[in-house]
């Protein structure tokens, strides 16, 4: 090994050395350069290929299951109202941290008296606002990405996460939730943070007793618009 | 037991196996993790088929890691991160402390990382006089013992709470004494007041990585508690400090092994929070590091492809092994005396830290099997375990006891008709002086196995004895 082509070549060179192999090989780097632009999918759980009434089930018994609240929104003002009800209802001031989204700015706000503060969550601020910009019913997983619209902070500083999400934004499985970032960001291209969130805080470390609220929100709402 | 080694092994067995307190907390282990494990894997019909995907996945990014690993820092480097690759773990260690430097750190939280554990991170920084914070509960809780993890996921699990809460009064001396700690609810409220005054204060933060994905540059963290992203959103630079054989190709081949590691490890059908970091802060981003690094460790793993223990790097580490090995649960995580314990560390650990010093960590195993069967990656652990007793007696220094016996069973195995007359006055001797119950407390020359266990007697004929009994009968 050459000692002075530095750590990465060393590292490179002991990879090729051990697997027998050079870095030319045309069929080697063919195989890398297809798996990567055509991405292929593995096996998907049938429980995400169901129909559509069954998956919204399906979403909403996984997030309540992971001990989150549910709460379903036929129309804007319904989303607004069930926002500050669930705050009410846990004794959370009315006073939400929200970013710049725009389903979220678009919202009947006039019908309720909360308060909105805009920007990424302080330490003091004891409830946020986020928009999922997609959803997988496989386990109740919602898609968040940073951002000015949905600052990734809302999601973990707070006490308190409410989470908004379109029902014709919910897709099956996590593949296609991808497959929609890919559609807004590009091949293979992704916001700086994509979090995949399926419940609120919790931890099990000590004796396996499932405590939540560990170091992010202690409870975790979800509205369904639509 | 913190300070236990591989190669005091046996005495590190025994005392585990002595001590009341971790006892009765291993219980833990066999009441959650296995049956949690089990319901979850029934509520997924394609579990099966998904590991087949897992292990082919795996094998085809092995079998190209070199050219993964170009494309991903490509994806890195063009989302404005950087990429540093650590030979060894005294590299990782120097890279990741010029970069605190580099950073003016003060203070460094960090998420659970077993490669920080492996390459001893957290105490080359503090010897620079930066102040380390471990920000999971478990690693916290171990932090303020000085203790070390018994277990890949669940750090703690050798713990019960009565002693944790003795940890907390000592450590977090500006609390009230008066306070009451007699909960698990109590115990994580307090360490979630401490911490989060930590995260804020944070110039650096360190998570490990559970994958980088080659086609996005990304790094995902899988945790519940979310501390993990605190880490990686709120100081002004992210170091992800993880190793080479973490690379999957695809977003759709980290959904492949996503579907698998929650549910092999703490049996959930996903971790709370799976999050995918790429780069720094974008133009516009609120929120999120400035800078992002990622040291890549090697430390023996490329020794390691394409030889026998290859298959060994398909392991994510979600420690089903662990849960599932008699010999962990019946001695727990500290006595194997490296960061990689149970039938993943008995393979592992020889090959990081050499076999002369891990040569009864391969020994360590009642060949079950089970740790094969439920491993996520298909990974042969048994016969992996094998190839290094094979290495470790080819070496040619067993020791006198076992080489003896070892002679002594050749040569009556080698002449048969002595074998037999032998077996057939042994046997019966043997279940004779076993009794009624079938079990031998004592045996000369096996003091050191029976002191442990008894060995169950031999029941009824020998094979052949009973071989020729059933021919005739037919």
């Amino acid at each position: 090994m050459n000692a002075t082509a530095g750590p990465r070549a060393a590292i490179l060179s002991r990879v090729r050395a051990a697997l027998g192999v050079r870095a030319d090989e045309a069929s080697r780097l063919a195989a890398v350069e297809d798996r990567l632009k055509r991405h292929p999918r593995g096996t998907i759980p049938a429980r995400a290929l169901v129909e559509r009434g069954t998956l919204l089930q399906s979403f909403e018994t996984m997030l309540t299951d992971q001990g989150a609240s549910v709460t379903h929104a036929a129309t804007p003002e319904d989303a607004v109202r069930a926002i500050a009800d669930d705050l009410r209802a846990h004794d959370l001031p009315l006073c939400l941290r929200l970013g710049d989204d725009a389903v979220l700015a678009a919202l009947p706000w006039e019908a309720v008296a909360v308060e909105r503060r805009f920007g990424p969550a302080q330490s003091d601020d004891r409830a946020a606002l986020s928009r999922a910009i997609t959803a997988a019913a496989e386990t109740g997983t919602l898609f968040l990405v940073s951002g000015a619209d949905n600052p990734t902070t809302l999601a973990f500083l707070p006490e308190s996460h409410t989470i908004l999400v379109g029902a014709g934004d919910i897709a099956g499985c996590y593949e296609e939730g991808f497959d929609r970032l890919r559609a807004i960001y590009g091949e293979g291209a992704l916001p700086r943070t994509v979090n995949l969130i399926s419940g609120p805080s919790r931890t099990a470390d000590i004796e396996q007793t499932i405590v939540r609220g560990a170091h992010g929100p202690k409870r975790l709402h979800v509205v369904i618009l639509g | 037991m913190s300070g236990a080694s591989p190669e005091s092994f046996k005495g590190n067995a025994a005392r585990a196996l002595a001590d009341a307190q971790l006892q009765r907390a291993l219980l833990n282990v066999k009441s959650g993790f296995i049956v949690k494990r089990a319901k979850a894997r029934a509520k997924l019909p394609e579990f099966d088929r998904l590991r087949d995907d897992a292990r082919a996945i795996k094998d085809h990014t092995l079998a190209h890691l070199d050219l993964y690993l170009e494309a991903y820092e490509r994806k890195v480097v063009e989302s404005g991160g950087h990429v540093h690759f650590a030979p060894s773990a005294a590299d990782a260690r120097d890279i990741v402390l010029r970069l605190c430097r580099e950073a003016n750190a003060r203070i460094a939280t960090k998420g659970k990382s077993m490669v920080s554990e492996e390459i001893g991170l957290d105490a080359h920084l503090e010897a620079a006089g930066i102040e380390v914070v471990e920000t999971d509960l478990g690693e916290h809780i171990l932090q303020i013992r000085g203790d070390r993890p018994s277990h890949i996921i669940a750090p703690v699990i050798h713990l019960n709470k009565e002693e944790i809460a003795e940890d907390f009064f000592r450590a977090h001396a500006a609390l009230p004494r008066g306070r009451t700690l007699d909960t698990v609810q109590d115990l994580v409220s307090e360490a979630r007041a401490v911490l989060r005054e930590k995260f804020l204060a944070a110039d650096v933060g360190i998570t490990g990585a559970n994958f980088l994905v080659a086609e996005t540059g990304s790094s995902i963290i899988v945790t519940n508690e979310g501390n993990g992203d605190l880490t990686e959103t709120l100081p002004a630079t992210h170091i992800v400090v993880t190793s080479i054989e973490k690379i999957v190709p695809t977003l759709e081949d980290a959904c492949t092994m996503l579907r698998l590691l929650a549910r092999s490890a703490t049996g959930q059908e996903i971790t709370t929070y799976t999050s995918f970091a790429t780069g720094p802060a974008r133009d516009g981003d609120p929120d999120g590091p400035r800078a992002y690094h990622v040291v890549l460790l090697d430390n023996g793993r490329s020794d390691m492809l394409g030889g026998d223990f290859h298959e060994m790097l398909r392991c994510i580490r979600c420690g089903a092994c662990l849960n599932h090995c008699p010999v962990y649960g019946a001695i727990g995580g500290h006595a194997y005396g490296s960061v990689y314990p149970g039938p993943m560390g008995a393979v592992l650990t020889p090959a990081l830290v050499g076999i002369d010093h891990a040569r009864d960590l391969p020994n360590a195993s009642s060949f079950c099997g089970r740790c094969e069967e439920v491993c996520p990656m298909a990974i042969p652990l048994p016969a992996l375990m094998r190839k290094w007793r094979e290495r470790d007696f080819d070496r040619g220094d067993p020791p006198l006891t076992q080489r003896a016996a070892l002679g002594i069973w050749a040569f009556a195995a080698r002449r048969p008709r002595l074998y037999h007359a032998l077996a057939g006055t042994l046997m019966p001797l043997l279940a004779r002086l076993a009794g009624p119950k079938g079990r031998l407390r004592t045996l000369p020359f096996t003091a050191a196995w029976t002191a442990t266990r008894d060995l169950p007697a031999p029941e009824g004929q020998t094979f052949h004895a009973l071989y020729r009994q059933r021919s005739g009968e037919r």
